[in-house]
């Protein structure tokens, strides 16, 4: 026998580790989605490279949705029991998954996608998605550290965009910054919790604290605790550690803010559901009022924050500081209905920013105001398609009934008063009646008011860079070829008109008939069956 | 008859199809080239009148349903009738339950009447953007039915936010003033403050009434009413759902938002809603407030009986000192609304059943008045102050009579249904609060002076600089005359409405009445009559 064959046959013999790859489908189809959009990014016409790469980003995405669909009701641990596939991560992937669609739907013919280089753009994209599915089912210390880096990194490239925007290249900065800090202050907390229980699993973690009735006073862990709810409360914009929000939102590109916005709080609320309802739930009694406090302190900042502000998207980003408070509730009583109800608004969040985010997009490309209020002054009567989404999404967020905003911080107080926390729940509807006061007004713009003069309409803010033949500002290493190609899109087109008129239908038809959403949101609680 | 859920949906089916297929009636940029507007002005014009007459035959159907339901309640009727009860969402436990009883029967009659009367009104001109304008005030009736029917706590509630929605479209989008919009969210914000905190306090009753009766969670009204909740939790809640209703009213501290709301609305807007919207509020607590937490409203009585004694004694001084005759009614409409709280929170069968039928003559008696004053302005160069008025009763007799009997119903002249109710409450706040009921008393006179001051004023006196005055059109009678004939029409026959709300109004206050005095009293068994 020669040396080739034997070896053939010993490679035949070898065992390797059982690989369960029907769990890990979503997760595959993701990075191979990424994979492949990076390369036909690399294609030589422009055309192509316009239309192939966002498609088979959308292909990646929608295949990823069958897949998670196809292993619905499975309960297993994979990965030798770091990732757990269950209900909750297949429903957070859903809503991942249809966030993520929506993103690429919105930087279609973004000048974002269009200078990122599509490739680069939608494998970055599709990257972050796949870290935040990886969150969503982490069940390892070191895989949520390793899924929580998987989506921020590319998040700090897609911040930064639209490179000759002085802004977005702040934005991204600002983000990379503080990102790194939430990143390192996370990493310590995880350190000192598995130097208090020597577990990094999160059972093991649940078991060690309830085995021994010392553990869950000892200053380590509770220190550990501590700088991990520090961690991700930089990561869901918690207050105090909501300060780079609504910087980074404004300059980051509208469909990257879109996706933030979202995406990036789906993955970190679930890694809160997850981590503190199941690692650290035997401590809660600890951490239970802790994070009560912070909700409420999130809720006041962000939503008092939100008042006056006339850049849409700094309210929203305040907006969506409020909303994480809320969110914070289901977490901070940790029961199964808590679970449910944050899952429910998380989905309900989804459809409710991507209205309104769809619409801004489409009125940037339009007005040239940016995403000043002014830009959607007397929408009503010039596009009413545009003007009821944003609409129903600004009555949603601030839950006034017929809308599923109404219906989510329905069950959201429901499981506050439920779990004792009844002040929790007025404190939500405090909130509530604060953001009356910049959700209103914008409603206002649109119905009530005429629109701006169309000539007072210049895109620049502050001092304007030199710019190039192609009335673009000059970048180091830019090529005017490259500056020909490049044209921002001046109207709204189809696809981001689709994204708001289907985001604002869902949101008024979950309001009336929400019970799929409760069905799908009641298997998810039940995926967590350590809670009552 | 036909389920409830008809009645509730019919008007905003009307106003929606109007919204859809009356395209092109808007007038937008576009379209309105000249070659168009010349070439089918006729069509044109007849478009832009569809969503109106949609409008108008919703109305107009969901009136006859209601009288409908109002012919077919007999007075002797237990409980609930025409019941629509379906699961919306069952993880909440909560219910779509609807249904009809002496408390909201006549409430659904007034809200049909006076919605179509407005209707009628804002058909008789032409508006901006028609088809939107006709949808929220169709969507507006809608949730106002809705609220008023809604047998599930959770239900309840939805409207009631609900509702206001369609309002804030229709002040800010058609209102007058330069102020119109801060007006608009001023109003808003007041009344959604108080419906927000309602919410919070719906919720925990649902939740604490399943712990502490360790039952799955509901918010049928008649099984929380089964769940009564512990005392302490019933105080906070009581006092949530009392800030709701009095913003909604409006009662004397939280008017805030009346002067400028009212200054603002298009009148046929503020027809209905100070007709119908503060009703509501009054309405909730007959229906929620006194049979969910009777221990809280027997230990808050006299709060609330202070409220209402404030709100008239206010209300009836700066309707006096006012010159804005919008403001007037306005004012009378916090004072009248002071009556009914007294009324309710008397907590005893009279004094409600006084509020319950005070609630529909008031209603009755407001919205004319606000049409009357929409005509007045007209005759006075676009001026609703008083003082550019005068003399209009020499040319408009017939004018001059409606108005005249509308003024005497809201002073509560013996013989008009006003006065039975008022009649009816300060009995009941006797038997309560003696004290109170004397001071009540002067705000029955003082509601003589300001109604007869504004009669006087614009209709007799010198004639005013700018006054043009002309007779009533026929057009504008399609409104005022129906109106005033139902007026007239309970005035002669008030036990219409008293016989069928006897029962349900004494079983409104049952609860919070056997809270008061725990000796079960005669009083609660023997039926109040109409002198």
């Amino acid at each position: 026998m020669s040396p080739l064959t034997t070896g053939l046959l010993a490679t035949t013999r070898l065992h390797g580790p059982h690989v369960d790859f029907a769990g890990l489908s979503p997760l595959i189809a993701l990075l191979g989605g990424a994979v492949v959009a990076l390369m036909v990014g690399l294609l030589g016409s422009a055309r192509i490279r316009e239309h192939a790469v966002p498609f088979l980003s959308l292909v990646a995405l929608g295949t990823a949705l069958g897949l998670t669909i196809w292993q619905w009701n499975a309960q297993k641990s994979i990965v030798a029991g770091a990732l757990r596939i269950d209900d909750l991560s297949l429903v957070l992937n859903m809503v991942l998954v249809a966030g993520g669609a929506c993103a690429v739907l919105l930087s279609w013919r973004s000048l974002a996608a269009h200078e990122a280089a599509h490739g680069e753009f939608h494998a970055l994209l599709l990257t972050s998605i796949g870290g935040m599915s990886l969150l969503a089912a982490a069940q390892n210390t070191v895989l949520l550290f390793v899924g929580l880096e998987l989506l921020s990194i590319p998040l700090y490239v897609l911040c930064a965009a639209e490179m000759r925007r002085e802004h977005s290249l702040e934005s991204g900065l600002k983000y990379l910054i503080i990102g790194s800090v939430g990143s390192a202050t996370l990493l310590y907390g995880l350190s000192l919790i598995y130097g208090a229980t020597g577990a990094s699993d999160f059972s093991a973690i649940e078991r060690a604290i309830s085995s021994s009735s010392s553990l869950s006073s000892d200053p380590l862990l509770l220190t550990g605790i501590a700088l991990c709810v520090g961690g991700l409360c930089f990561k869901a914009s918690v207050a105090p550690f909501h300060q780079w929000t609504p910087d980074v939102y404004e300059g980051a590109p509208t469909p990257v803010t879109a996706f933030m916005a979202v995406a990036t709080k789906v993955a970190a609320l679930g890694v809160f559901l997850r981590f503190f309802d199941v690692a650290l739930i035997d401590t809660q009694a600890t951490w239970g009022p802790a994070l009560a406090v912070l909700a409420t302190l999130t809720i006041i900042v962000g939503n008092v924050g939100a008042l006056g502000q006339s850049s849409l998207k700094r309210m929203l980003a305040y907006s969506s500081v409020a909303q994480a408070g809320y969110m914070l509730a289901g977490v901070v009583v940790g029961t199964q209905l808590g679970v449910r109800a944050t899952v429910f608004y998380l989905a309900v969040y989804l459809l409710m920013n991507m209205a309104s985010f769809a619409v801004i997009v489409a009125r940037e490309r339009e007005t040239g105001l940016g995403d000043n209020v002014q830009s959607v002054a007397g929408l009503g009567r010039e596009h009413p398609w545009l003007a009821w989404p944003m609409t129903i999404s600004m009555l949603a967020l601030a839950g006034i009934p017929a809308t599923a905003g109404f219906v989510g911080k329905f069950y959201l107080i429901d499981a506050a008063v439920d779990g004792g926390y009844t002040w929790l729940g007025v404190a939500i509807v405090i909130g509530s009646m604060i953001s009356l006061g910049y959700y209103l007004p914008v409603i206002a713009a649109i119905w009530m008011r005429d629109a701006p003069a169309k000539s007072a309409a210049t895109g620049g803010v502050g001092a304007t860079p030199p710019l190039s033949e192609h009335g673009l500002p000059v970048m180091a290493g830019g090529s005017s070829e490259l500056d020909a190609e490049l044209q921002a899109p001046t109207e709204p087109q189809f696809e981001v008109v689709l994204v708001a008129v289907l985001a604002g239908a869902a949101t008024v038809f979950f309001g009336i008939f929400p019970q799929p959403l409760f069905e799908l949101v009641r298997h998810a609680g039940s995926a967590l069956g350590g809670l009552f | 008859m036909p389920p409830l859920s008809i009645l509730i949906w019919l008007p905003a089916v009307a106003g929606l199809l109007g919204a859809l297929f009356a395209r092109g009636s808007d007038g937008r940029g576009h379209d309105g080239d000249g070659r168009e507007a010349s070439g089918s002005g006729d069509d044109r014009a007849r478009k832009e009148r569809l969503p109106g007459v949609l409008a108008l035959i919703g109305s107009l159907a969901a009136l006859a349903l209601s009288i409908g339901y109002i012919a077919d309640y007999s007075a002797g009727a237990h409980g609930l009738t025409h019941v629509t009860d379906l699961v919306w969402i069952s993880e909440l436990g909560i219910h779509y339950k609807l249904g009809v009883d002496g408390l909201n029967v006549f409430l659904l009659g007034l809200t049909a009447l006076l919605f179509a009367a407005a209707v009628i009104a804002a058909n008789l001109r032409s508006w901006e953007r028609p088809r939107l304008f006709y949808f929220h005030f169709m969507l507006a009736e809608s949730a106002v039915l809705g609220a008023f029917l809604a047998q599930d706590l959770a239900l309840f509630v939805a409207f009631f936010d609900l509702m206001l929605i369609p309002f804030y479209f229709l002040i800010g989008g058609w209102g007058s003033g330069p102020d119109r919009v801060k007006a608009t969210i001023k109003l808003v914000i007041y009344t959604l403050v108080g419906s927000l905190l309602m919410l919070a306090a719906a919720i925990a009753t649902g939740v604490l009434a399943a712990q502490q009766h360790d039952t799955s969670i509901t918010f049928v009204l008649s099984s929380l009413q089964a769940l009564p909740l512990s005392n302490a939790s019933q105080e906070w809640i009581f006092l949530f759902f009392a800030a709701a209703f009095l913003v909604k009213m409006p009662a004397f501290p939280l008017h805030g938002w009346m002067p400028d709301g009212y200054r603002a609305m298009p009148i046929e807007v503020l027809m209905v809603f100070s007709g119908v919207l503060s009703k509501v509020g009054a309405y909730g607590f007959l229906r929620i407030v006194l049979p969910l937490f009777p221990h809280a409203s027997a230990h808050f009585q006299t709060l609330m009986l202070l409220i209402g004694l404030c709100s008239i004694l206010y209300g009836s001084v700066v309707a006096f000192t006012q010159t804005d005759a919008r403001l007037i009614a306005g004012y009378s409409s916090v004072a009248q609304l002071g009556f009914i709280t007294l009324g309710i929170f008397s907590l005893n069968p009279q004094g409600a059943q006084g509020a319950l039928l005070q609630m529909v003559n008031h209603g009755l008696v407001v919205a004319p008045l606000f049409f009357i004053v929409g005509l007045l302005a007209q005759r006075a160069g676009d001026s609703t102050d008083i003082r550019e008025m005068g003399g209009i009763a020499f040319r408009a007799p017939v004018l001059a009579s409606l108005f005249l009997i509308v003024a005497l119903a809201t002073l509560a002249m013996p013989g008009s249904s006003n006065f039975v109710g008022e009649f009816l409450i300060l009995l009941g706040v006797f038997k309560a609060k003696l004290v109170i009921a004397i001071i009540a008393f002067s705000g029955v006179v003082m509601a003589s002076v300001y109604a007869l001051r504004v009669f006087i004023r614009s209709m007799h006196n010198r004639v005013g600089p700018d006054v043009e005055s002309r007779e009533l059109s026929v057009r504008d009678g399609y409104v005022l005359v129906p109106l005033v004939a139902v007026i007239l029409f309970l005035a002669l026959y008030p036990q219409l409405a008293l016989h069928r709300s006897e029962r349900s109004a004494s079983g409104a206050v049952a609860a919070a009445h056997a809270a008061l005095s725990p000796t079960p009293s005669s009083s609660a068994s023997t039926s109040a009559s109409a002198p």
